[in-house]
């Protein structure tokens, strides 16, 4: 079916403090049709004098939610990203188009997945998109094995921290792993490095039980991970790749 | 910086192309003309730039589809690829 996305306008009803330097936005559409997990929209700020950014941000809420959810996070020097963070108030509206794309998706209802175990490898905020895809995956009551392999700088800077303890705790299918690449608690027992080939070996599904694998994150991370993966094993079309670019703007 | 940290998934381009093109384009597939490599736009790198955006095979680099909008046109280049399927059935 052939569609036209339309610039919508979506009123801010809820802002959560993830993390130090992360904000949620919970939106409001009206005019919303539903969207799959993985998908996202474009955001557009106009200036007085007619100055238009744009940026894109994932959707972090899974199409089951009534409002839309995205993760933004504050980049120093950016053009979009301090109004989203700084700026925008409860009851204030922003300007978005979508949602968007078809490529790095995953749909948990029955029939529309292949059964492939899941791993998810999540670099800092990119780890909204694979959110929207474990969120949708636990209220559609989808087992199928999942891991994220998520790299945060510290301990504070993982975003949905208790939310993803909460739903590994109750769900023996899905594992999150995190590795800590600047400040680590003192009793951290887990990884404490980027990652690298050895910490993909040991985290990712073995390449014999043909998992599809989507990573998110800054160009760099996702790039290092679709290495190795296919590295070690890892078809290249199993791996979905999404980069933000340096920066996420 | 280096130039190769300013690359993006073609996926990023799905809203752009939705501008254009009445369907979900980054499922689309493009044929290479550089390598004849087949991917889909989603999988393609995206440099964006201020009036634009360039779509590059992953494989080789050719430049598959060229987008610019000036003066209340959009002009495509699509020199670099031989071949474009659209699924007119996804949304």
């Amino acid at each position: 079916m052939a569609q036209q996305l339309k610039w919508q306008l979506g009123t801010v009803v809820e802002i959560r403090q993830e993390t130090p330097r992360a904000k949620s936005l919970i939106l409001d559409l009206p005019d919303w049709t539903t969207h799959l997990a993985g998908q996202h929209v474009d955001v557009r700020l106009t200036a007085e004098d007619g100055y238009q950014a744009q940026r894109s941000y994932s959707i972090a809420s899974p199409p089951e939610d009534r409002h839309l959810m995205l993760t933004v996070e504050r980049i120093e020097g950016g053009e979009v990203s301090p109004y989203l963070t700084d700026g925008l108030r409860v009851g204030d509206r922003v300007e978005l188009r979508g949602p968007v794309g078809g490529y790095f998706v995953w749909d948990a209802r029955e029939g529309k997945h292949d059964g492939s175990p899941l791993f998810l490898a999540a670099g800092g905020s990119g780890v909204a998109p694979l959110m929207a895809m474990i969120r949708h995956r636990a209220h559609a009551g989808n087992k199928v094995p999942t891991r994220l392999l998520y790299s945060s700088r510290s301990y504070e800077e993982v975003i949905y921290r208790e939310e993803l303890e909460r739903l590994s705790a109750s769900d023996p299918t899905l594992r999150i792993i995190h590795t800590l690449t600047r400040r680590r608690p003192p009793d951290w027992a887990g990884y404490g490095r980027r990652v690298d080939r050895a910490m993909l070996a040991d985290a990712a599904w073995p390449p014999a039980e043909n998992p599809l694998a989507f990573t998110c994150g800054p160009t760099a991370f996702v790039e290092a991970v679709a290495t190795h993966l296919e590295e070690l094993g890892y078809e290249p079309g199993r791996i979905k790749t999404e980069r933000f670019g340096p920066t996420g703007g | 910086m280096r130039d190769n940290d300013l690359r993006l998934d073609g996926n990023a381009a799905g809203g752009l192309l939705n501008e254009i093109f009445p369907f979900e384009m980054t499922a689309a597939e493009a044929t290479c003309a550089g390598c004849a490599a087949t991917s889909l736009i989603g999988e393609l790198m995206l440099y964006q730039h201020g009036m634009g955006a360039v779509l590059r095979c992953a494989d080789c680099d050719t430049a598959l589809m060229r987008i610019t909008h000036i003066r209340g046109s959009y002009r495509l280049d699509l020199s670099g690829m031989t071949y474009l399927r659209i699924a007119s059935d996804i949304h």
